[in-house]
């Protein structure tokens, strides 16, 4: 389930404590739940632009949330399919539901949506769609707080096989070994970078292999199974937190889903879907909680339902809320407004 | 005592250094006895241990750096080694730090320093004026200082506001250009400032063309032409008002600017005077850019590719003529 790379610290193989599987559990299902009622909302028209999902991608996502903590100043730069960690890091699903139907209440205030929403003050950074562009945001972040003499925190930032292949994604892994920040980088390859398989994204026998040539400690994992996710996860922000050099991370799971709900997915081969890291996370964690009693079939569908009406509420919230209006847009993009130009 | 155009900024990033413990300085070959390519931070890494680091050469994961930075409420300024290579930055400069405050309610006080502009010999990939381009994207305020003093106070208020600026520095002005000592006083970024009152053609221009427009104005003068030299100090925000002023006092409009010809400064000037001020005007008005062409080398080449006295001149007088 684990190997590190030539230059990787060993990682603790000790379980993580059962109570923290079940935490786990209720952020993938959350975000599995939250998903459902986005792409619902979507194909009734009720959202514009696009939804992205992260199924199949709850396991690892959810232990990349988890493993921070505002409280030590930890810092998170999640990606599109990042519902399970953004939810774990304390993300409410106000925030999601706002931001995806545009209202004026949201953290985007309807300027920007899906995906791209954050709270920059709280820790959670709000990407843009350049891949690899948040990497060294991240760093200079930490850098920052390292400067003002805090102590203690983490960074940790995730990006997929296909972003990996970015010059700013280079750049910034770069970069943050050179400054020696507290980072992990966790890249999850769920094997096609929208509708391109890994055979025309690289052509290095594991990505993980970077993590030697950029002087970071490697660790892979199956993105699957929600166990070896919160080990290896958890060990790398660890080591991290102690002073280690950054981490990198790198899953292997299948995308469960479309690049967004708009793409069939047509293209995935038949064949991948029989490797077993096209399994669903979600079905092997639910397993989990069962072989380890710690929920019965019951009281998963109790879990199932509550998480369900707490979207539902969220959804109802938000659909009562007004949309931005332009009249009332002040159109300054500075926020020293003398400073913003004149246009007649 | 005299303080030239680079020392200007050497001394204003002392004087931020020394006042604002916010402040550091992230470039390539800035740090050691070294002091950047151009000598712009000379002896403040000695200065102020820890505050001017060298970066690997990464200009999107310099400016992703100082954006993260800036975040967190420090004040960082990112000295690009030639202005040219932040094209490698753009994504960082228009689509991160350009759209931040708007989409989240958090700015990204940031400076990025910009050796612009050409020098003989100093080719296509050295020498490029990149205000038009950056004025073009919302959520960035770009200044173009032509003087000593402008040089000086406008980078310590460019660190000073609360957004993304950036500072585009002449390199032909960096030891071209002496003051008699650091300024006092200070014209606010935005406001752009009449340095030659004429009646007869208002030349608008910024940064290094604002030297070629006076000697342009001079050598009109004995010829009975009285020419007002306008130089905008910062590009965006634009100060029409000044320039609309200008306008009315001499009915003709003249814009320069090193740039390439396709848009930028000068045809943003022009637009707004022609939309404004239309009824002020007696004559059409004209602009002199860069040719089309990446800059040349050749020194003969590069002298006829960018504007000079001669092609200002001409334009000029083609203009008054009308």
């Amino acid at each position: 389930m684990l190997e590190t790379a030539e230059r990787g610290a060993s990682s603790s193989t000790k379980a993580p404590p059962h109570e923290r599987y079940l935490e786990a559990f209720r952020w993938m299902l959350t975000a599995r739940v939250l998903e459902e009622k986005l792409a619902s909302l979507y194909r009734g028209g009720m959202i514009v632009g696009g939804v992205y999902l992260g199924r199949g991608q709850e396991a690892i996502s959810a232990a990349c949330g988890m493993f921070l903590d505002k409280s030590k100043g930890d810092l998170f730069a999640p990606l599109i399919r990042d519902q399970a960690g953004r939810s774990a890091f304390g993300e409410p699903l106000l925030d999601v539901v706002r931001t995806y139907l545009g209202s004026a209440k949201g953290p985007m205030r309807g300027r920007d949506g899906n995906i791209h929403r954050g709270r920059p003050r709280e820790g959670q950074l709000a990407m843009i769609s350049h891949l690899g562009a948040m990497i060294s945001v991240l760093v200079g972040r930490l850098m920052a707080k390292r400067m003002r003499g805090e102590k203690g925190f983490v960074g940790l930032t995730t990006i997929g096989e296909g972003g990996m292949q970015t010059g700013a994604t280079h750049e910034g892994m770069n970069i943050a070994a050179v400054e020696q920040v507290p980072l992990v980088v966790v890249a999850t390859n769920n094997h096609y970078a929208y509708s391109t398989p890994n055979d025309r994204e690289f052509a290095c026998a594991a990505l993980v292999d970077r993590a030697k040539a950029y002087g970071y400690e490697g660790a892979t994992v199956d993105g699957t199974d929600l166990a070896a996710c919160l080990d290896v996860i958890g060990g790398a922000v660890k080591r991290a937190r102690a002073g280690r050099p950054p981490q990198l991370v790198v899953a292997e799971i299948l995308r469960l889903a479309g690049h967004g709900e708009h793409d069939d997915a047509s293209y995935v081969a038949p064949e991948i879907k029989k490797e077993s890291f096209a399994q669903d996370a979600l079905q092997r964690a639910e397993k989990l909680i069962l072989d380890e009693g710690l929920l019965g079939r019951e009281g998963l569908q109790q879990m199932r339902a509550q998480i369900a009406a707490e979207v539902d509420a969220a959804v109802a919230t938000a659909q009562q809320e007004d949309a931005p209006h332009a009249s009332e847009e002040d159109w300054s993009a500075l926020s020293t407004r003398e400073l913003a130009d004149q246009f007649a | 005592m005299s303080v030239t155009y680079l020392e200007a900024i050497r001394e204003a990033q002392a004087r931020l250094l020394r006042e604002d413990e916010r402040v550091f300085i992230y470039g390539q070959d800035i740090a050691g006895k070294f002091g950047g390519a151009f000598k712009a931070t000379k002896g403040l890494a000695e200065q102020f241990p820890g505050r001017v680091l060298n970066t690997p050469i990464s200009e999107d994961a310099m400016v992703g750096t100082a954006i993260g930075a800036a975040m967190e409420g420090m004040r960082p300024i990112v000295e690009m080694q030639f202005a040219d290579f932040s094209s490698i930055a753009l994504n960082q400069i228009l689509n991160n730090a350009g759209t931040h405050y708007y989409r989240t309610s958090v700015p990204v006080p940031i400076t990025v320093r910009l050796p612009s502009g050409g020098t003989k010999g100093s080719g296509p990939f050295h020498s490029q004026s990149m205000e038009g381009l950056y004025s073009h994207y919302p959520g960035l305020v770009v200044v173009t200082p032509a003087t000593v003093e402008d040089a000086y106070t406008m980078l310590i208020d460019a660190v000073q506001i609360d957004d993304p600026v950036v500072y585009c520095e002449h390199k032909y002005l960096y030891y071209h250009l002496k003051a008699e000592a650091l300024p006092d006083d200070k014209l606010p970024i935005g406001k752009a400032r009449i340095v030659r009152p004429g009646r007869d053609l208002s030349i608008v221009t910024y940064s290094a063309m604002v030297h070629e427009a006076l000697g342009v104005a001079n050598e009109l003068s004995p010829d009975g032409w009285e020419v007002e030299v306008v130089d905008l100090r910062s590009v965006k925000p634009l100060d029409t008002d000044t320039v609309l002023a200008s306008v009315a006092r001499t009915g003709k409009l003249l814009c320069v600017g090193e740039a390439f010809p396709w848009g930028g400064v000068t045809a943003e000037v022009v637009a707004r005077v022609a939309s404004e001020g239309f009824h002020l005007l007696d004559a059409a008005p004209a602009r002199v850019n860069a040719k089309d062409t990446p800059i040349p080398y050749h020194p003969n080449l590069w002298s006829e590719h960018r504007p000079n006295k001669s092609s200002i001149a001409a334009k000029a007088r083609q203009i008054l003529a009308e």
